[in-house]
């Protein structure tokens, strides 16, 4: 069983391809780190594989009646807005609104995935703070309770560790892996190399829309693919606390 | 607060001020004899005030309100901003171009209905132009450019009408009318306004969810399921039939669809569906309050509605600025 399967998924700007056929399937169970450097499609490829922009090849997601999508994965956007001053609990509830029959109204089973949710991103305190008063970092976990509060089988974020604090860019990273021995699944952009060869099962590491290398971290970021693709000089470190990646210097 | 204590409330507000615009008013009738009367017991004069002068200027008021409040805070959710107002995709400046043209061509003298069915035409006609430029894969920011550019060309052709008004009574006639007003209208409007009214906030109520979902950006309310271009042609149809009827009877009255929605997001928690109906009810007290202040403040001089709903509405808008300025900064 696959929660997402794209073929040959292709995303065009003019004549330029920004995603040029990628292939690839995520399964239960597994957290797949999106790497790649800026401007390399990672944040077309997943708007595409929701059926958010216009595309060629196809996408298990992207064929769903948007109810279905919605029941299936939840999309937290790089871009994290709040419009209104609402409060954290009542934002945090805005994830079970696919699951909602008709209208805006809570059932038990709502309120229980809300709780769970801001449990699990360690909100509980500020619930009843209103979203748009908290810092940055503080509307991030929020926005990413939101998505957990989805309950989907399968979470997309675009840079959710982004503008984090170090702690919480570990404890949110994580609550995938939490997540995937749940047996759920998890698809997430991410800048920083280390967090994702700590915490991924699996990378997948993308260059000029181009699908260059899918596999566990220690096959991905070779010095080789690093050098290709980031024009990085770097390290992976085997220690006693599992994998460091660092990056050296520059490549001319 | 609870939405249950804020809609109760609210609708007595309401209420209360319904009763009021039937009561109070340049003939004195006391409140019994006014029960009586529209019960059809009373004196032939009372119920001929009450029920052919009062009942169809505060249905209006109520109901222009309401459609106002409403749009305001559709519109406002769907756009993101506190700054938007039902009257900024173009809908009430080219029903007004178009009773502007029914009152200079004199067509609005033969027959009174002439007007505001003008006034629905070009309403009408705007939202076509405004659905070619920023139809269903339009974004945001197209309907706001799109909405600017109808407004401004239907401010510019009511302008060159009052310009080539050959004379001065058809200019002041016109310029009465676009200040807005509820008075001296029949059953006749109440009837052409409320079936298309009705629609529109019947198009209206159903976006509360997709507005909830806006709150976390077009993206994310998209991948919740919401459907954004049906939402978007939702919001245009209601907003033209409401505004557009509201402006076709009553002219223009601005502030309210901008300043009620700004009132009461506090009052909701911010739910942008919950401030649907708290709008429309606010929408329909606040023109209701500001129809009796028409008539109680100066009754011999014909205050126009519009004047009294942007000398209030105005300040008021300033103080919430002024309140909210470091939020906004």
């Amino acid at each position: 069983m696959t929660l997402l399967t794209l073929r040959a998924l292709t995303v065009r700007r003019g004549d330029r391809p920004v995603v040029n056929r990628v292939s690839f399937s995520i399964g239960p169970g597994e957290c797949v780190g999106l790497i790649g450097p800026n401007g390399a499609g990672k944040t077309t490829l997943m708007r595409a594989a929701l059926g958010l922009l216009a595309h060629q090849g196809r996408s298990s997601l992207a064929e769903m009646p948007a109810r279905d999508r919605a029941a299936t994965a939840a999309w937290l956007p790089q871009k994290r807005e709040i419009a209104w001053p609402v409060t954290v609990e009542a934002l945090v509830a805005l994830g079970r609104l696919p699951h909602l029959p008709r209208g805006t109204r809570l059932r038990d089973a709502d309120r229980t995935a809300v709780e769970a949710a801001l449990t699990r991103m360690g909100l509980t305190a500020f619930r009843d703070r209103l979203a748009t008063e908290l810092s940055g970092g503080e509307q991030a976990r929020v926005l990413i309770a939101r998505a957990l509060a989805q309950e989907t089988p399968l979470l997309m974020a675009d840079e959710p560790s982004a503008g984090l604090d170090p702690a919480a860019q570990i404890a949110t990273l994580r609550v995938f892996r939490q997540l995937t021995r749940e047996g759920r699944a998890v698809l997430a952009s991410l800048h920083d190399l280390n967090l994702a060869a700590r915490y991924c099962t699996r990378l997948i590491l993308l260059g000029d829309g181009l699908l260059v290398a899918d596999g566990p971290p220690a096959d991905v970021l070779t010095a080789e693919n690093i050098a290709r693709v980031f024009h990085l000089e770097a390290r992976m470190i085997n220690t006693d606390h599992g994998p460091l990646f660092q990056p050296l210097d520059v490549l001319p | 607060m609870s939405p249950r204590i804020l809609a109760a409330l609210l609708s007595l507000l309401v209420l209360a001020l319904f009763a009021a615009s039937m009561f109070l008013g340049h003939a004195a009738i006391g409140p019994m004899d006014a029960l009586r009367a529209l019960a059809g017991q009373g004196e032939e004069l009372t119920t001929l005030i009450l029920t052919q002068i009062r009942l169809p200027r505060a249905l209006l008021a109520a109901m222009v309100g309401a459609s106002l409040g409403l749009s305001g805070a559709a519109m406002q959710g769907y756009l993101r901003n506190p700054l938007a107002e039902p009257g900024l995709i173009g809908v009430s400046g080219s029903a007004a171009l178009g009773a502007v043209i029914a009152l200079q061509t004199g067509l609005a003298a033969g027959f009174a209905l002439v007007l505001p069915l003008m006034a629905l035409g070009f309403a009408f006609a705007a939202v076509l132009l405004i659905l070619a430029l920023a139809g269903p894969r339009g974004s945001s920011l197209t309907l706001i450019l799109a909405g600017i550019a109808i407004s401004a060309l239907a401010g510019a052709f009511t302008a060159l009408v009052l310009n080539l008004s050959p004379n001065p009574y058809a200019a002041s006639e016109i310029m009465f009318w676009m200040m807005g007003s509820v008075a001296d209208r029949s059953m006749a409007h109440v009837a052409l306004a409320a079936p298309l009214m009705l629609l529109g906030w019947a198009a209206l109520f159903t976006l509360g969810r997709g507005l909830d979902a806006l709150t976390l950006g077009e993206d994310a309310a998209q991948a919740m399921g919401i459907p954004l271009s049906r939402l978007r042609l939702t919001l245009l149809a209601g907003t033209a039939a409401a505004v557009g009827a509201a402006t076709a009877v009553a002219g223009a009255v601005g502030f309210v669809g901008l300043i009620v929605p700004h009132i009461l997001r506090p009052l909701t928690g911010a739910r942008p569906s919950t401030l649907l109906w708290a709008s429309a009810l606010g929408g329909a007290a606040m023109v209701l309050a500001a129809d009796l202040a028409v008539r109680l403040i100066l009754p011999d001089r014909d205050l126009k509605l519009g004047v009294v709903m942007a000398l209030i509405g105005a300040p008021l808008f300033l103080h919430l600025i002024y309140k909210t300025r470091r939020e906004m900064a």
